[in-house]
């Protein structure tokens, strides 16, 4: 199954996946009509600064999804076979125990109905919106196997560089 | 015919060449703003700002985020900042246009200037009383002195009023006064949107909107204005006049030289030099059967108006022109002109070649220009181009056989002309309903829009309605290649307008000119309220600019709105951020200025909004 993937050291905190996240759980889902409907259109994704790194911060889907388990009212569930984590506002009762044990607090809450808000990896869509959006190709949706290779053949080409300079 | 090609465009021609432009793997500025995609949101929102260094900052137009930049400034501040420093940029850039006209008026005057004259003596002479300037009994080269320094006099001048602006009706002259937007000087309203914007400054979007009408008043009424007019001395009145346009008036068998940009004076003298009979030899000594010289843009609508030089097309066309292979050189001033061509150019024999000191392009050639030596430089421009021929590769040549033929030309004086001398068959036509309303649709290609899509169906729709349409720009181009601007058009127009123009002989779709010579339209309207004895905001009157994208297009709006003037913009300007901001725009400033914003991309729709505003006007002066 394909993942969202983030290369760390590519995000210049621009926004624009959280912008796209806010549109596409919009009614109108386009940027000029969302930022004119109530309740406002919210994000599912985080852009944090620390240590003067820029990084976006998503549902990772667990395997052994914490937030699943703590989840009283069986609002939060994980599909058995695409392993994502989906969230039921009908039987959400806001008891934010999703959010106190989910590691990377990307569980948000919508305000209006005192919810939670998490990613559902735009069912709607062949690529997620903030992968679209990213300009920096930070995000990338591939599969677990292919991004690691990619990572490995980034790894290896340092190495060979450095290898061939000392030779 | 590659189905994207059919997507980006409605231009046969243009449909050709965006598919031969993909089977060559060639970039054009169509596939870069699929690359750009998606485009940055806070940027279409006019929330983010980068005046100072605590910054860049951003708004969330989602309320989660920050609501104020560091220095605390609101959506409100950064979009009417950012509007402002485009109106700025946009009058900034129509004009130092018209210094350049007026400093060649002032060159030409003092005999200076190497191949210029003063073609229009009569118009001088009525411009220089406009002026106050003693002009009875006086040679034509001292008038001329004087009325080029009062002219550039008034770009530094730090009291008004800028004089061009008395040529509105008392009443819209008397409002400006009132809101205290009537411009004072042209680059004193620029230089204060800049200080204004500055960190610290101008925070009430009120207060920062009126100033950039003022600044955009200083453009139309003003820069703009004195570059239309003074052009019209030292070039020469357009007058009717047939010719052709399209990617097809580019010749197999000829050098073609394509001048692209916005300043006549350079492109008068290319015109000049390719009829030197010495170049046209050396072009069949070369294997050509002559020089071919064709316009893009507004540079292109000068010599179009002045000459009847064929038109090649609008700012989409300059790369598609290249593409063409028969292009030996492409000769560029200032404005609207893609840094792209340098490397399209080099995949082909064709050379760009800058040629203002303000304008240079990285891979270009540059053979800078000066009033001073404008043939001799000009006469080495299209020798280079003529000694270029021999490298076109035939093999590569292909130019699509499109083209239609336009009637234009139409100054206002030429307009009068065609109207017997007198402003009255018009009026009678407005008030008997015949002609419903005028309307002005200008402005740019975007890639956004299908190209040319929103101008001719707006047009069609408009005149469709008995509405006359005058043009000017990319949008006349768009008309020119559509045929619409030839007598023969008037059978697409309502039975009222049809009847006009088969009397007057005139095409229903009247070619006013390039984007500064929107000024000529502001001196109709003026004509007409005054006839009237109305204001222009109370006329039977909209702008339209269906596919703008240029800063420039931002100040004409501003001063066309502030002129009291319904604009409606086929693409969404960046403010949306700033509900506060788009509802002054958009609602707000009709009860100011008489005149107001609308967006509407769909032409169909914006057609019918402006027919709404007709019949509301028409209806409240009694017609």
């Amino acid at each position: 199954m394909r993942e969202i993937f983030v290369r760390l050291d590519r995000c210049v905190g621009c926004h624009s996946c959280e912008l796209a996240c806010a549109v596409e759980h919009s009614r109108s889902r386009t940027l000029f009509g969302a930022i004119a409907e109530t309740p406002r259109p919210r994000r599912r994704l985080y852009v944090e600064y620390v240590l003067e790194r820029k990084m976006p911060f998503l549902c990772r889907h667990c395997e052994d999804a914490p937030c699943v388990a703590a989840c009283r009212t069986g609002a939060m569930t994980q599909d058995p076979v695409t392993r994502i984590v989906t969230h039921n506002p009908e039987r959400c009762i806001g008891c934010w125990m999703c959010t106190m044990v989910c590691p990377y607090g990307v569980i948000g809450r919508e305000w209006e109905r005192r919810i939670a808000l998490k990613c559902d990896r735009c069912p709607d869509r062949e690529f997620p919106a903030c992968v679209e959006a990213c300009p920096t190709r930070a995000l990338v949706f591939t599969e677990e196997e292919d991004f690691a290779r990619m990572s490995r053949r980034e790894a290896a080409e340092e190495v060979a560089r450095s290898y061939r300079m000392a030779g | 015919m590659e189905e994207r090609a059919l997507r980006r465009t409605i231009d046969p021609a243009a449909q050709v060449m965006l598919s031969l432009a993909e089977k060559q793997g060639l970039e054009t500025a169509w596939d870069r703003l699929e690359k750009q995609q998606p485009q940055c949101g806070f940027g279409e929102l006019g929330l983010c700002c980068r005046h100072c260094n605590m910054g860049p900052c951003r708004i969330d137009p989602f309320g989660e985020g920050p609501s104020r930049g560091v220095c605390g400034a609101t959506a409100d501040t950064m979009v009417a900042r950012g509007l402002l420093r485009a109106i700025a940029a946009g009058a900034a850039a129509h004009s130092d246009h018209a210094r350049d006209v007026a400093h060649t008026l002032k060159l030409t005057a003092q005999g200076r200037a190497g191949g210029y004259e003063i073609k229009d003596e009569a118009k001088l002479r009525r411009l220089a009383a406009e002026y106050g300037i003693p002009e009875a009994g006086r040679p034509k080269e001292e008038v001329a002195l004087d009325l080029a320094k009062a002219a550039l006099g008034e770009f530094g001048q730090q009291e008004g009023p800028i004089r061009f602006t008395r040529r509105a009706p008392p009443k819209r002259v008397a409002l400006w006064e009132k809101l205290g937007i009537d411009p004072r000087g042209i680059d004193r309203e620029i230089v204060e949107i800049m200080h204004r914007t500055h960190m610290g400054v101008d925070h009430d979007y009120v207060n920062l909107i009126l100033h950039g009408l003022r600044a955009g008043l200083a453009d139309g009424w003003g820069g703009s204005m004195i570059a239309t007019e003074l052009q019209d001395v030292l070039f020469g009145v357009p007058q009717p006049k047939r010719a052709e346009a399209n990617l097809g008036v580019l010749r197999r068998d000829q050098v073609n030289i394509i001048v692209h940009g916005h300043e006549p004076i350079l492109s008068e003298m290319i015109v000049a030099a390719a009829r030197d009979p010495e170049l046209v030899a050396l072009a069949r000594q070369v294997g050509a059967e002559g020089i071919n010289v064709a316009g893009i843009c507004c540079t292109g609508n000068e010599v179009l108006m002045r000459h009847g030089i064929p038109i090649a097309g609008n700012f989409l066309h300059q790369e598609l022109a290249v593409i063409t292979g028969a292009v030996e050189a492409v000769v560029v001033d200032v404005q609207c002109i893609f840094p792209a061509l340098a490397d399209l150019s080099a995949c082909y024999h064709t050379k760009f070649i800058s040629t203002s000191p303000k304008a240079k392009f990285p891979g270009a050639v540059h053979m800078e220009f000066h009033e001073e030596t404008a043939y001799e430089t000009a006469r080495a421009i299209v020798r280079a181009a003529v000694e270029n021929y021999p490298n076109r590769n035939r093999a590569r040549v292909f130019i699509p056989d499109v083209k239609s033929e336009a009637m234009v030309g139409f100054s206002v004086e030429a307009i009068l002309a065609a109207l017997g001398g007198s402003l009255d068959p018009l009026l009678g036509a407005v008030k008997s309903g015949a002609i419903r309303g005028i309307v002005a649709v200008v402005g740019c290609n975007n890639p956004k829009i299908q190209q040319d899509y929103g101008h001719v169906n707006l047009v069609r729709e408009l005149i469709r309605n008995d509405v006359l349409v005058v043009t000017t720009g990319c949008n006349a181009i768009a008309c020119a290649k559509a045929g619409l601007l030839l007598p023969e058009a008037a059978e697409q127009a309502g039975d009222g307008l049809k009847g006009v123009c088969r009397a007057l002989g005139i095409p229903p779709v009247l070619h006013m000119g390039s984007c500064v010579d929107i000024s000529r339209i502001l001196v109709a309207c003026a004509a007409i309220a005054n006839a009237l004895g109305v204001d222009i905001s109370d006329l039977p009157v909209a702008g339209a600019a269906p596919e703008w994208m240029s800063e420039k297009a931002v100040s004409i709006g501003a001063y066309v709105v502030a002129s009291g003037i319904l604009t409606v913009l086929g693409a969404v300007p960046q403010v949306l951020g700033s509900p506060n901001v788009t509802q002054l725009l958009t609602a707000g400033a009709e009860g100011v200025v008489g005149g107001k914003f609308a967006v509407e991309p769909d032409p169909f729709k914006a057609a019918r909004l402006i027919l709404d505003h007709i019949a509301a006007k028409r209806a409240a002066l009694g017609l």
